[in-house]
């Protein structure tokens, strides 16, 4: 029996993961993928929005203001990479001047600081690729980048050093209300918890209906976006936003925390929740409209596409808390946009809301700091050979592209809830994450995750479940 | 920090080629750095056969051809230092490295030789829609996966790409046991080698579609299939021409690209079009004492061409660095110059000496060198280029400024195969004042 039951690793489970390991009780995480970071967390603009945009009073506003306020210090404490490095929304004519006014008021009445609206000619001082029809813009210098897989990895490296269980490769089927709490059906059997914290992204109206009258309807709102080379990754400084239509913030272009350069998303409703293909229509939207924002965009040297589906709740704002008819329920739903910015808070607020119901005690050993994966590349010449005096697995070169090294890909499986796959690897250490896209690395990273893990390359997956790499040996079938 | 006459960059075919000429032309003073576990670079993954034909004047494989040079590199007592990687070079050609034994350490070279080779462009470089299955590989890793470690990648294979590794591993796959359903191309030409296409995909019966893409790739997990679609003049896909093929393997054979990062970062320029160093007769670029060669140069088909290249770049480095070293080792002892009024002495200014451009235009994509500088010419040099399109019966001319001087009746000329125009010494001297040489292709 456990007291707490969430479900979903993504970057919303592992905050409330968390913010509840600092409590005596039994929690555990159940996470349908095989890794934390598999869903939503994993594939969006890893923006960490100022908080202008969302409605004043809503969840989405108070959140995202408070998690931007926690993301710095929280970033130092989790060691996890994350940046302000402002952001600007454009206007482009005179007409929408009140738009880009309403937007600052809102700002301001959220709680935003810092916020100024500035003249064409200062946006195009700071930012001489935006287009030169720009009229003026608001900018936020407490906007930021954040490493969302870093982000999400660190929230639960942390929690699981604190006592709580991660369940991988468990899917909730089922849940039914039982005298004490509820009992879970999973393909791994059945579970029986206190209170559940339903963290399951787009899949969150499905274990919400499961428990409550009162339906919620989340849909899959699908973004395509494109990734480009670290050399573009200065084509602007600062996250360039236009003014923001019906179906969210439009298409952006910002540098990713790590130096490359990301445009996207689109907006697109669909219907499989597993839809996360990009299409030839999307992508070349990215394209057209990030040009309206910021001209001469290198689009020749895009590496990677991806598309990420966000959880659109009708309702148009977060739900979090306990849901009303089903007692020890506690909803984050319907988490889209500002979600990665909001998680701090979003994790503290319902680890508030158990805590007042549970009357949970403070652990008195609870681990506050975790360490990151060390990144050689931020040491001095004379720290990185001491480094590889010791373990010289640091000297050897995994990753050409992202000059990634055997230490860190180790470090990367042995640690708590280290990598299986190659695409656990890549969130955790970038390794295939560069310009050739793990041509070069990957064969080299499944001999070491075989190696490491004692597993046949045979069983090596790209991330988990049946994304096997190699089906066989030569001439096998022949 | 450890001296060295000349460090060379990568132990694949162009770097031994250049270290082996190197050590002929009287440096004794030489290192190879090298990244894999072993010398030879991509030529150990090439177990088919092929190569050598103009080296050897004999057909061998890969490995063969890279042992030729190993050996000789071994015989002439090169030193080498392998599963080491090149972190940065200075402009000073401080060459910071990095290995498991000796960690992050520095040496300084008089001269450096690039030699990095190219890597493959990935799924992103064409933006191709759809899913991110395993199963996607670029073909070299798929080579690498079957031919060095013997694991299948898959069983049905959809090749996306005609160039030459594409085609070489539409055989090897199917040699191996795989099916291969297609080979589709964007242009309307191969861009591999003719007799590739002949022997990798006629006598296996493969299909090879030209003017067309995917446009879809189907499977969560795995891939599960492709959609592909005829294109039109502007690679756009046309609408109502897509056809799926199920299969749990797509190879992508896009494109190679020069890796210059390295070079870039010391402040080396870089030609758009080639994605290599821009370089002078002497295959050196604008950073005095760094050469370039082999495909971090321009992307090449024959290894044999690599190794002439390569050669040339060697002597090249060779001849700079005794001129160096005369100036630091005995007349400037007597006459106190400091190395740089000793080399302005040397080497004739580069703006005093007047340079020859090689324009290439009309079909002709880019040159290779692309500026001469007469005093520094050998008797004889070779322009290497290719073209943008299938050109049928037409002549590859030379201007010498206005005057054409070469005037060469081709069959065929195809953005698949380099070209080449050899220049002599002799011919350039009778034009005094020689500003330009313009390459293009004239349709007869």
């Amino acid at each position: 029996m456990y007291d707490v039951i969430i479900i979903g690793a993504g970057v919303c489970g592992a905050a409330v993961a968390r913010e509840l390991s600092r409590y005596q009780a039994k929690v555990c995480v159940m996470e349908k993928e095989e890794d934390v970071c598999c869903g939503t967390s994993k594939a969006n603009s890893a923006i960490v929005h100022a908080g202008y945009d969302a409605v004043t009073g809503s969840l989405k506003a108070k959140l995202n203001v408070r998690g931007n306020e926690m993301m710095g210090e929280l970033s130092k404490e989790l060691d996890f990479p994350f940046e302000r490095n402002g952001s600007l929304v454009l206007c482009f004519n005179e007409d929408e001047m009140p738009n880009l006014q309403e937007l600052y008021d809102r700002g301001v009445a959220n709680g935003v600081k810092e916020l100024r609206i500035l003249s064409k000619e200062e946006v195009l001082r700071m930012e001489p690729n935006v287009t030169d029809d720009v009229y003026a813009a608001l900018y936020a210098p407490t906007g930021g980048i954040v490493c969302p897989f870093g982000l999400n990895i660190a929230l639960a490296e942390n929690a699981c050093a604190n006592g709580v269980e991660f369940h991988f490769n468990t899917e909730v089927t089922e849940i039914r209300k039982v005298d004490e709490g509820y009992e879970l059906q999973t393909n791994k059997g059945a579970f029986q918890t206190k209170y559940v914290v339903n963290a399951a992204g787009v899949y969150a109206d499905k274990f919400h209906n499961m428990v409550s009258g009162n339906k919620i309807h989340i849909t899959a709102r699908r973004g395509d976006y494109c990734l480009l080379d670290k050399e573009a990754g200065k084509h602007v400084s600062k996250t360039i936003f236009a003014l923001p239509g019906k179906l969210g913030k439009g298409i952006l272009v910002t540098p990713t925390i790590h130096g490359n350069l990301l445009i996207g998303p689109t907006a697109v409703n669909v219907e499989d929740k597993e839809g996360v293909n990009t299409t030839a229509e999307g992508l070349a939207q990215v394209i057209e409209k990030a040009g309206m924002s910021v001209h001469n965009i290198p689009t020749r040297q895009v590496i990677t596409s991806f598309a990420g589906l966000r959880a659109h709740e009708d309702g148009d704002d977060f739900i979090i808390g306990e849901v009303e008819d089903a007692k020890g329920f506690i909803d984050c739903a319907g988490i889209e946009s500002p979600g990665i910015a909001s998680s701090p808070a979003i994790g503290e607020m319902a680890a508030e809301i158990l805590k007042e119901k549970m009357g949970l005690k403070k652990k008195d050993n609870f681990i506050s700091a975790r360490q990151g994966i060390k990144n050689p590349n931020t040491l001095s010449k004379e720290e990185r050979n001491a480094l590889i005096k010791e373990n010289p697995a640091y000297g050897n070169i995994i990753c050409r592209c992202e000059m990634i090294t055997e230490g860190e890909i180790i470090d990367a499986i042995r640690r708590p809830l280290g990598a299986k796959s190659l695409d656990g690897v890549k969130r955790r250490t970038r390794a295939g994450m560069g310009r050739c896209q793990s041509g070069f690395c990957s064969p080299r990273t499944m001999e070491i995750l075989a190696r490491e893990c004692d597993m046949s390359m045979f069983d090596i997956t790209k991330s988990g479940g049946e994304s096997k790499l190699v089906v066989g040996t030569n001439k096998d079938t022949v | 920090m450890k001296n060295y006459d000349i460090v060379i960059v990568g132990g694949g075919p162009a770097g031994l080629a250049a270290a082996v000429s190197a050590k002929q032309n009287g440096v004794d003073s030489i290192l190879i750095l090298e990244r894999d576990k072993e010398l030879g670079g991509i030529l150990n993954q090439c177990i088919h056969n092929g190569f050598g034909l103009h080296t050897f004047k004999e057909e061998l494989t890969g490995p063969e051809y890279a042992e030729r040079f190993i050996r000789q590199v071994q015989d002439l007592g090169i030193e080498f230092k392998l599963n080491t990687m090149v972190m940065e070079i200075s402009e000073n050609r401080v060459v910071t490295a990095m290995n498991r034994e000796d960690g992050l350490f520095d040496l300084q070279a008089k001269a450096v030789i690039l030699a990095m080779g190219c890597r493959e462009r990935a799924r992103g470089a064409l933006n191709i829609p759809g899913y991110r299955p395993a199963g996607i590989y670029s073909a070299g890793t798929a080579q690498r996966l079957v031919n060095m470690e013997g694991y299948m990648p898959g069983r049905e294979v959809v090749i996306l790409g005609s160039g030459d590794i594409g085609l070489i591993m539409a055989r090897r796959m199917t040699l191996e046991g795989a099916k291969v359903k297609v080979v589709a191309e964007l242009m309307p030409y191969s861009g591999g080698l003719k007799r590739n296409i002949v022997q990798c995909l006629d006598d296996y019966g493969i299909p090879l579609k030209l003017s067309h893409t995917v446009v879809d790739i189907k499977g969560k997990e795995r891939v599960e299939g492709v959609t592909l679609a005829q294109v039109d003049e502007n690679s756009r896909p046309i609408p109502g021409t897509e056809e799926f093929y199920s299969c749990d393997t797509l190879l992508l054979s896009v494109g190679l690209i020069p890796e210059n990062e390295i070079s870039r970062g010391m402040g080396v320029e870089i030609n758009p079009v080639t994605s290599g160093p821009k370089v002078n007769e002497s295959l050196e670029t604008n950073m005095e004492g760094v050469f370039a060669c082999g495909n971090v140069l321009h992307v090449h088909d024959l290894v044999d061409f690599v190794s002439e290249e390569a050669a040339a770049a060697g002597r090249n480095a060779a001849a700079y660095v005794k001129t160096v070293s005369l100036g630091t080792e005995s007349t400037r002892q007597s006459d106190r110059k400091t190395d740089e009024e000793y080399l302005a002495e040397r080497i004739p200014d580069k703006a005093a000496e007047q340079e020859i451009c090689l324009i290439p235009t009309s079909g002709v994509r880019y040159t290779v060198p692309s500026t001469i500088r007469v005093s520094h010419m050998d008797e004889h040099l070779t322009v290497r280029f290719r073209v943008g399109n299938v050109y049928k019966n037409c002549y590859v001319s030379a201007y010498f400024d206005e005057k054409r001087v070469i005037h060469r009746k081709r069959q065929v000329v195809a953005p698949g195969e380099m070209e080449e125009l050899k220049l002599t010494k002799e011919q350039i001297l009778q034009y005094p004042n020689l500003k330009t040489i313009t390459i293009k292709i004239e349709e007869a």
